[in-house]
């Protein structure tokens, strides 16, 4: 695989159609991803971050320009195929109905598979919850609890690409580590290549290799960290990530 | 019923009417339009109903089949405006549960195949099939926007369009069956039904009026089930791109 990249946005558009009008949500989106890497999707809220989540598992598609998944556009894949291979972890972690276990076997379970291929105890572990949840009601669950449980059950499907979109956000700090470690291992073991959205800088500095950085629905900045968060070339970007920084040392 | 009888119901409108006058609820006009419609319609209905009953013809009955599904189908999918192709879908639910409904009723013997048996009862089965249509469009537009969320999560881990929805359906069919599932556990404690009380007015014994019913009301379990299924199952595509993205509206 080496040259080609594994995902590849070309000229990427989307419109959000609302009562005031259309407005574009994401502007003229070029990217690329190598096989095995770990980026980090920072930018404001409402920068179009879980948008591109969104079109990259094909929940939706661009308006205007293509998506490449090793080189061949995503719309001429099996897109129930890329759903699993792509796998989403999404911003709102909305439980199925069911228990911890039905949550976690959902995708396993479409393709005939179950608790004989797919350890959910272990996964469960993985994400820094108990196995004795797994026959809990997963709709009594608490929040962190939820997010953690959505991050399984999206392993679940083993996914060569991890889209994670602000998955810690209502972790504690020992939870949230353990999660960074997790999907750090993933990635180097295992090659998962992931596309981590965080509002958090210091996650994405202490996570990721590279950055991509948005700004109303423009790809404003992308390089390696730390440099791009040090020396960002890009004015918006700079605006965002002094602001950023500020933030955190207030608290 | 003499005529100068049918006159003097007419005091219960006017009743209703001072009713709404003095405590000014303003229904004065929707009871006037209201009363004028049903008593239009009705006598028209019971005037074409003489004529079919008379003829004792398979294609006029056929014919007021046909019109009767029509114009029900129309009314229902009002309800569903916003989709695509709604009016033909609900018209194949309709006519489906009519078509299971007579063919059982019929097939097996329960009642003979004469205008006097089958006009009424097709219009039992198709008005109650439009209520259950109208019933289904609306719970499914409600099941859909509520648990969109887990639509989402359930397409975003592999789920086809029909294993997305597939819970929002049943819950769909199950809220659009609970008044006849209501009606079924009710009968006969808290009300008579419209067509025994018919009936028994009519000189029908107590018996072969409870007799019908229970065709009726079985006979109607049955007729909402089958529309709300399969009106669901010819609903929910239109909610999906093929690529089954669900469709944001
Ligand atoms: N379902 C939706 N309907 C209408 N507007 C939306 C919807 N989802 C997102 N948006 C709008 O699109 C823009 C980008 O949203 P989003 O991708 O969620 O940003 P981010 O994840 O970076 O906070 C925002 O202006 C948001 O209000
Ligand atoms: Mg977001």
């Amino acid at each position: 695989m080496s040259g080609k990249p594994l995902i590849e946005l070309i000229d990427v558009w989307k419109y959000r159609h609302l009562e005031s009008g259309t407005v574009p949500t994401l502007q003229q989106i070029s990217a690329s991803v190598e096989n095995g890497s770990l980026i980090t999707l920072v930018g404001p809220s409402g920068a179009g971050k879980s948008t591109l989540l969104w079109l990259l598992n094909r929940l939706e598609d661009p308006d205007r320009g293509e998506i490449r998944l090793r080189g061949r556009s995503i719309k001429e894949i099996d897109v129930l195929g890329l759903r699993r291979e792509v796998g989403l972890v999404l911003q709102q972690p909305v439980m199925l109905p069911g228990t911890v276990k039905d949550n976690i076997l959902y995708g396993p379970r479409l393709k005939g598979a179950g608790e004989r291929e797919v350890d959910a105890a272990q996964l469960l572990s993985d994400v820094g919850l108990s196995p004795s949840l797994l026959d809990r009601d997963a709709g009594k669950l608490s929040g962190g609890q939820r997010q953690r449980v959505a991050l399984a059950r999206t392993l679940a499907n083993r996914p060569r690409v991890l889209l994670l979109d602000e998955v810690t956000s209502s972790l504690d700090p020992q939870s949230t580590a353990r999660i960074e470690n997790l999907i750090i291992r993933l990635n180097r073991e295992k090659n998962i290549t992931v596309l981590w959205v965080t509002h958090n800088l210091k996650q994405a500095l202490r996570v990721g290799r590279e950055a991509w950085i948005l700004v109303d629905g423009k790809l404003v900045e992308a390089g390696t960290l730390p440099g791009v968060f040090l020396h960002p070339q890009n004015a918006l970007a700079g605006a965002y990530i002094s602001g950023k920084l500020e933030g955190v040392e207030e608290h | 019923m003499s005529t100068t009888a049918l006159l003097m119901t007419y005091s219960f409108v006017v009743l209703a009417m001072m009713l709404s006058t003095w405590q000014r609820l303003g229904l004065e006009r929707d009871l006037v339009v209201g009363t004028l419609r049903a008593t239009v319609q009705l006598l028209a209905v019971g005037y074409v109903l003489q004529l079919v009953f008379n003829l004792k013809d398979w294609p006029f009955m056929v014919l007021m089949i046909g019109v009767m599904t029509v114009v029900a189908a129309y009314n229902a999918s009002r309800r569903g405006r916003e989709l695509p192709a709604i009016f033909i879908k609900v018209l194949v639910a309709i006519g489906a549960a009519e078509i299971m409904a007579l063919g059982l009723t019929l097939g097996l013997g329960i009642v003979e195949p004469t205008p006097q048996f089958v006009i009424p009862l097709s219009g039992m089965f198709i008005g109650n099939a439009m209520v259950a249509s109208s019933l289904l469009l609306n719970s499914l537009r409600r099941e859909i926007i509520s648990h969109r969320a887990e639509i989402i999560v359930a397409l975003s881990l592999g789920a086809t369009a029909r294993q997305a929805v597939s819970e929002s359906l049943r819950r769909a069919v199950r809220a659009s069956s609970i008044p006849i599932v209501d009606g079924l556990k009710t009968v006969g404690l808290v009300q008579l039904p419209g067509m025994m009380t018919g009936l028994i007015i009519g000189g029908a014994s107590p018996i072969d009026a409870v007799r019908y019913q229970l065709l009726i009301m079985f006979a109607l379990a049955a007729v909402m089930a089958f529309t709300s299924i399969i009106l669901s199952f010819l609903v929910y595509p239109a909610l999906f791109t093929p690529a089954h993205q669900l469709i944001e509206r």
